[in-house]
């Protein structure tokens, strides 16, 4: 039964977006005052069509409706009920339901609040959202209906992937999505603002809601795939530099540059055809993304399904949507030019510039190592494997004057702003900077001539967006923010710096020595549970001074038949002891990983002190801003 | 006209871009053997595992016939679910040849020790570089050489199956 509204409601959202095409086209075209009430009445009745379909789907996930070929692939009566909610989403044909659930939410959002803005401009955002709409119809339509039936009806389901049984994983690809799909918003705005001529500071303001949204959303999903990816994969690290990451983070580096763009926009009237680059770039990143992931063209952990027209699809329509993009804007790049005003090299405006200069070094290097092995194949058949090394030389050095840029940019005024004075505070601040780093890496091995000046540097800012607190040169949005990224390099250093790693093969009552620590594996016990069969090992891991116990899981699913590690993780402020194990064969011997992380959970928490940094300038959108 | 030249050049080589990513689309991930006839270069040198003797890695192949070449490491886990079946292989007196991941010796040893080593020879790839000669793209790999033209006629990407081993026999003995 629901798979006939599911389906047919889709239909009906695909009439009401040809419909919506062409009307709001016809209307851009005559002088009116008001928009059609038509408009919006017939964009609510096709986003209440998508949500009924999407809420079919979750429905026929809860009661286990075999006849739906989607529930069949991905669901099983013995999933406990949350998993199959999120399941209605862990699997192709419904993220992409999800995506078009989110595209017309926002858009009919975006209606309901840009009523004060230009009539054209709406129109004309309403004409570009439908288009990327009615392609994500017809591509659900045609090459991923998630509401094809399977007859005879099968009694029990193929199980949904036991790894993808995770909270974090649960919730990450909808709040990944949302952050996406808030890019569709941002270029079509864009694109409606190039045609109606009225880029400027008053659109800028305007559009600035839905970058903050939509990064604060990347932002956050992002942090939740990679807590995921420490979690459950049981790795031990937290980002991989693996292709499905690498497509998450490119928007982001774009999305970044652009959310200091706008400002520029709004205070000064400066960057206008930069800011309206940048959002055409950040939402072809955020198609490309979906291409890469789900056309099978990446060979990654996540992998996802392998029907070659599906990926035909999604690559022609993102490159339409390119071209047209592309096009409008090269024929409307007249009403662009910025109304030159004074600018100097030594302001705000310049030291945006510079940051944008970095996001963008940092994206192409992204794309490169994403994108090149794909296109080497094809040219001339060789195969090459990009991994973190190649990341990691190319984009620790240039973080050194990123650091040191940042320590001062943005306390710049705008306009014009003279090199300060001499400040005794920086200096003291600087010489505790040292003097920090020189306790940290006196004793350690690790005195690498990169280290050192990365180390020095990011103290040096932490310590610098702390101060900033007590003076007043900007919003406490910024400061958040700001105080929230040197945190995370600050983590990001330390823990990659001073991680390490225990792995050998042990059985039960065996004791083995690791540096200072003496690791001891009591005991493991078999346990069936639910849907799986656990075994649960006991360990103790000793030194002069601490004591800890871990316990981490090797659970064996039948349906699918799939073995998972759970890592078991103790964390405290100052360091991560992260244990994993698992059966070699059935001797009694288990491969035994146990690694060492410093200030991990300082890398959780100071991503979400930039997301507060980016929800408050949000809220407080009347902020005094500086 | 300026503004054009610009506008032309974009839009060409985003149509080169859309056409790259298109064959992308095509290219098989199964590597059947008509893809993969690339020559690869014997020339460099490796360590063997167990006794650090340096050879010609040529010196490992059979120059007139196949070899079966497997990467492999102790840390990784399909490698595991991977290795009765190789010793399946050393069963069936198949010679295979080992590279050894990005590993820690002693941890290799142990795991062969422990499940028994389905090698004739072993060598180190300490950093990767060697597996990425033979076109490796991660562990464990399997890959068929022809020792006479210096080329992979057949590549198996992760953990081998019954019937791999029933096609990496039949290739082998094709040939003799």
């Amino acid at each position: 039964m629901s798979n006939y509204f599911g389906n047919y409601s889709l239909y009906i959202a695909l009439i009401a977006s040809i419909y919506l095409i062409i009307k709001s086209y016809i209307d851009t075209n005559i002088n009116i005052k008001n928009l059609n009430k038509n408009l919006v009445l017939i964009t609510s009745v096709q986003t209440v069509m998508i949500i009924i379909s999407f809420i079919s789907l979750v429905v026929a996930f809860i009661i286990s409706d075999f006849s739906n070929e989607t529930v069949f692939n991905n669901s099983h009566t013995l999933k406990p009920l949350f998993y199959k909610i999120s399941g209605s989403w862990g699997n192709h044909e419904g993220s992409l339901l999800l995506w078009l659930l989110v595209l017309s939410v926002f858009l009919y959002i975006f209606l309901l609040k840009s009523s004060s803005q230009n009539i054209k401009y709406r129109l004309l955002t309403l004409l570009f959202q439908q288009i990327i709409i009615s392609g994500f119809l017809i591509f659900i339509l045609l090459t991923s209906n998630p509401f094809n039936t399977v007859f005879p009806i099968p009694s029990e389901g193929l199980g949904l992937n036991p790894i993808l049984q995770d909270p974090a994983l649960a919730i990450h690809p909808p709040i990944l999505y949302f952050g996406y799909v808030g890019t569709s918003i941002i270029f079509s705005t864009s694109l409606a603002a190039v045609v109606a001529g009225n880029i400027g500071d008053s659109w800028a303001k305007h559009i600035k809601s839905w970058v903050l949204v939509s990064w604060i959303f990347l932002t956050i999903g992002i942090l939740l795939g990679s807590i995921w990816a420490y979690y459950e994969l049981g790795w031990g690290g937290f980002w991989f530099w693996d292709p499905v990451e690498n497509v998450s983070l490119m928007p982001w580096f774009c999305l970044t540059a652009l959310l200091h763009t706008v400002i520029v926009l709004e205070k000064r009237n400066l960057f206008k055809e930069w800011t309206i680059i940048l959002s055409i770039t950040t939402f072809s990143l955020s198609m490309s993304g979906t291409f890469l992931v789900r056309s099978g063209i990446l060979n990654s952990i996540h992998t996802f399904a392998n029907d070659p027209s599906r990926g035909i699809f999604i690559l022609s329509f993102l490159f339409v949507l390119v071209i047209m993009s592309v096009t409008i804007f090269f024929f409307n790049q007249k009403k662009l030019t910025s109304t030159i005003k004074n600018s100097f090299i030594i302001s705000k405006e310049t030291a945006i510039l510079v940051n944008n200069w970095f996001m963008m070094f940092f994206l192409s290097v992204v794309l490169v190592g994403t994108i090149y092995p794909i296109f080497l194949e094809v040219l001339n058949g060789s195969k090459i494997s990009v991994g973190p090394p190649f990341y990691h030389n190319l984009l620790i050095p240039f973080l050194i004057p990123f650091l040191v840029f940042m320590s001062f940019g943005p306390s710049l005024k705008w306009i014009k702003d003279k090199l300060k004075k001499f400040e005794y505070n920086l200096l003291i601040i600087f010489l505790a900077s040292i003097l920090i780093s020189y306790f940290i890496l006196i004793n350690t091995e690790k005195k690498f001539l990169l280290s050192v000046p990365l180390i020095i540097l990011s103290f040096y800012l932490l310590l610098v967006t702390i101060n900033d607190f007590f003076n007043k040169k900007s919003s406490l949005s910024q400061k958040i923010s700001h105080f929230g990224f040197s945190l995370l390099i600050t983590s990001i250093l330390l823990n990659g710096l001073f991680s390490n790693e225990f792995n050998a093969n042990m059985k039960v009552g065996e004791e083995r020595k690791f540096n200072d620590k003496v690791i001891k594996l009591n005991s493991v016990n078999v346990r069936d549970i639910d849907n799986y069969k656990s075994l649960k090992a006991n360990f103790e891991i000793k030194n002069q001074n601490s004591f800890i116990q871990l316990s981490p899981e090797v659970r064996i699913y039948q349906q699918p038949f799939t073995i998972t590690s759970e890592a078991d993780i103790k964390t405290t402020l100052f360091s991560d002891n992260f244990l994993v194990f698992n059966i070699l064969k059935d001797d009694g011997y288990y491969n035994v990983r146990y690694q060492y992380k410093p200030v991990m959970i300082w890398i959780w928490i100071s991503t979400i002190l930039i997301s507060i940094g980016g929800l408050l300038s949000l809220i407080k959108k009347n902020e005094k801003k500086y | 006209m300026k503004k054009n030249i610009k506008f032309i050049s974009l839009l060409l080589s985003l149509i080169i871009v859309f056409i790259i990513l298109l064959k992308g689309l095509n290219v098989s991930k199964d590597y059947s053997n008509e893809k993969l006839n690339s020559k690869i270069d014997f020339s460099f040198k490796v360590k063997k595992l167990f006794n650090d003797e340096v050879i010609n890695i040529e010196d490992l192949f059979n120059q007139e016939d196949l070899s079966v070449v497997n990467i492999w490491a102790s840390w990784c886990v399909p490698c595991k679910d991977e290795h009765p079946n190789l010793m399946q292989l050393k069963d069936m007196n198949i010679k295979v040849v080992g590279i050894n991941y990005k590993d820690n010796p002693k941890n290799a040893k142990n795991f062969l020790n422990l499940l028994g080593n389905p090698y004739s020879e072993i060598i180190t790839d300490k950093d990767g570089t060697k597996s990425i000669e033979f076109g490796a793209i991660g562990v464990p790999e399997t890959i068929v050489i022809n020792g006479k033209t210096k080329s992979i006629i057949k590549k198996f990407i992760g953990p081998l199956s019954n019937e791999n081993i029933i096609e990496i026999k039949s290739l082998i003995n094709e040939k003799t």
